[in-house]
């Protein structure tokens, strides 16, 4: 009788430890990940997409605005270039490649509209503001996205690494993943440079 | 003592330091959810708000989806965008896995205004739609100093889109399975119980080939996948063959939880019904 009820116990310890291994979260939190990341492809695909409309729109405004819609069209071409996995998100080296590309992409459609500021037609076209409105719209996507796929990188990130947890992750080779950085880190580390000379910034 | 005195400068020093981050860190607060029309800067007169009120809760009548407007005095040090995305993650408009909500939200000292959509709704206030509706019908009366007519016309255009918008029709409380590992533990003193009565009755393997049929059967039925049914049946036949269930007496007095809540909250008052969003929408300012 009495073996009985140990034995009852031990099955009901090894069930409970189960959950209380950090197995389960372990596997959810991948899983969460995993959708949090195919969002921010999502998003940035979406904004590549708007690219070739836009340029369009602009060309038949302001044709002679070489240098920036170029510089768009490559960086469009470079993002393009980029094999979009989910296995990219495990690899520190590729996220990076990833994330200069796309951040090349954004400065250079932030130009774009700059430049566009100069030609009130152009900002008067129906078109062009719808594109605007979209383009806006999927910068905070994106944004959104990428914060939401920081904060489950983090969760994860913090099971792994935390006791009894760690144990579990490393039985299965779960390893940390890296997360985004911000693209710039250098040049928003350096007080900005203002100056009044006459010649205009560019 | 005397080292506590020469770590004093250091401690006041370590205090001041977190007092600065956490002021630094001091965004404006996500008020609570109790009406459709919150307005913290008392632009609107309590008849307006009811006005827009009545026009919101029409709607959420007629095709389910929830909108709401706040106001407020400032966002900062947040940008609107991310104040809109925030206060969406706490309020959760819309219903549930349709995500049918939008925020209509302005800064009014910051002169700047959000119509911020959840997912169900970015099909029918597209981005570009919302960024006309906020330049071409709001702004122009906000400008005027005109809150109360830039926000119903609005209002106005945002429920229109969405009552052209075949969404599926509101529903009465549903009942909502939790998920398979809040009635786990419920399932396993099931197996317990179950196990000690049917031993009782039917013998020792008979009882545990029924036990193992029915929480197999169960399992099957809940999740809808037959592996995790067979290792449950299995798991269930030998608990009860090896005596897990010990004669089903004292097991009295234990509830279930476990089994699924039945649908959210409806009584008075007003809540979000669970929508989820990814930053869809459009600002302006004014």
């Amino acid at each position: 009788m009495l073996r009985r009820h140990l034995l009852a116990v031990f099955s009901l310890l090894v069930v409970l430890s189960l959950s209380g291994c950090g197995y389960n979260d372990l596997q959810t939190q991948d899983e969460q990940i995993k959708a949090g990341w195919s969002e921010v492809l999502n998003q940035y695909q979406r904004r590549a997409d708007l690219v070739p409309n836009l340029v369009n729109v602009v060309k038949g405004y302001a044709a002679h605005e070489k240098d920036v819609l170029t510089q768009v069209t490559n960086a469009r071409a470079q993002v393009g270039q980029i094999k979009i996995t989910p296995e990219l998100a495990n690899d520190p080296k590729a996220l990076q490649n990833f994330q200069a590309a796309q951040g090349q992409l954004g400065s250079a459609l932030s130009r774009l509209l700059v430049v566009s500021e100069n030609y009130p037609q152009l900002k008067a076209d129906g078109l062009f503001r719808d594109l605007q409105a979209q383009l806006e719209g999927t910068e905070n996507r994106i944004t959104v996205a990428r914060n939401r796929y920081i904060q489950s990188v983090q969760v994860f990130n913090t099971t792994v690494r935390k006791f009894p947890s760690n144990l579990t992750a490393k039985m299965f080779g779960m390893a940390v993943k890296p997360n985004f950085s911000v693209e710039n880190e250098k040049e928003i580390s350096k007080p900005p440079t203002v100056n009044f000379d006459s010649k205009p910034a560019q | 003592m005397l080292r506590l005195g020469r770590l004093a400068p250091y401690l006041t020093a370590w205090l001041l330091g977190m007092l600065l981050i956490a002021s630094a860190h001091a965004e404006v607060a996500v008020p609570p959810l109790n009406a459709r029309v919150i307005d913290l800067t008392q632009t609107l007169t309590p008849q307006q708000q009811q006005a827009i009120e009545r026009n919101l809760a029409e709607l959420e009548q007629l095709k389910g989806a929830q909108i709401a407007v706040l106001l407020v005095p400032s966002t900062a040090p947040e940008t609107i965008e991310q104040y809109a995305r925030r206060v969406l993650d706490v309020w959760k408009l819309g219903r549930k896995g349709i995500d049918d909500g939008a925020l209509l939200l302005i800064a009014k000292d910051d002169r700047t205004l959000r119509i911020e959509t959840q997912y169900g709704l970015e099909g029918v206030i597209p981005d570009a739609i919302a960024k006309r509706i906020i330049a071409e019908d709001i702004t122009p009366l906000f400008k005027r100093g005109d809150y109360y007519g830039g926000i119903e016309v609005g209002v106005l255009r945002m429920s229109r889109l969405v009552q052209g918008e075949p969404l599926p029709p509101p529903r009465e409380k549903s009942l909502s399975w939790a998920s398979a590992q809040d009635f786990f533990p419920a399932l396993l003193f099931g197996i317990f119980v179950l196990g000690g009565f049917l031993r009782m009755l039917f013998g020792q393997l008979l009882g545990a080939g029924i036990a193992s049929a029915v929480i197999g059967g169960l399992l099957w039925f809940l999740m809808g996948t037959l592996t995790f049914a067979v290792i449950g049946a299995v798991i269930a036949f030998v608990f009860v063959l090896m005596g897990g269930g010990s004669g089903g007496g004292g097991m009295g007095g234990w509830s279930s939880h476990g089994g699924g809540n039945w649908g959210g909250g409806g009584g008075g008052g007003f809540s979000g019904g669970g929508g989820m969003g990814g930053g869809g929408g459009a600002s302006g300012r004014w």
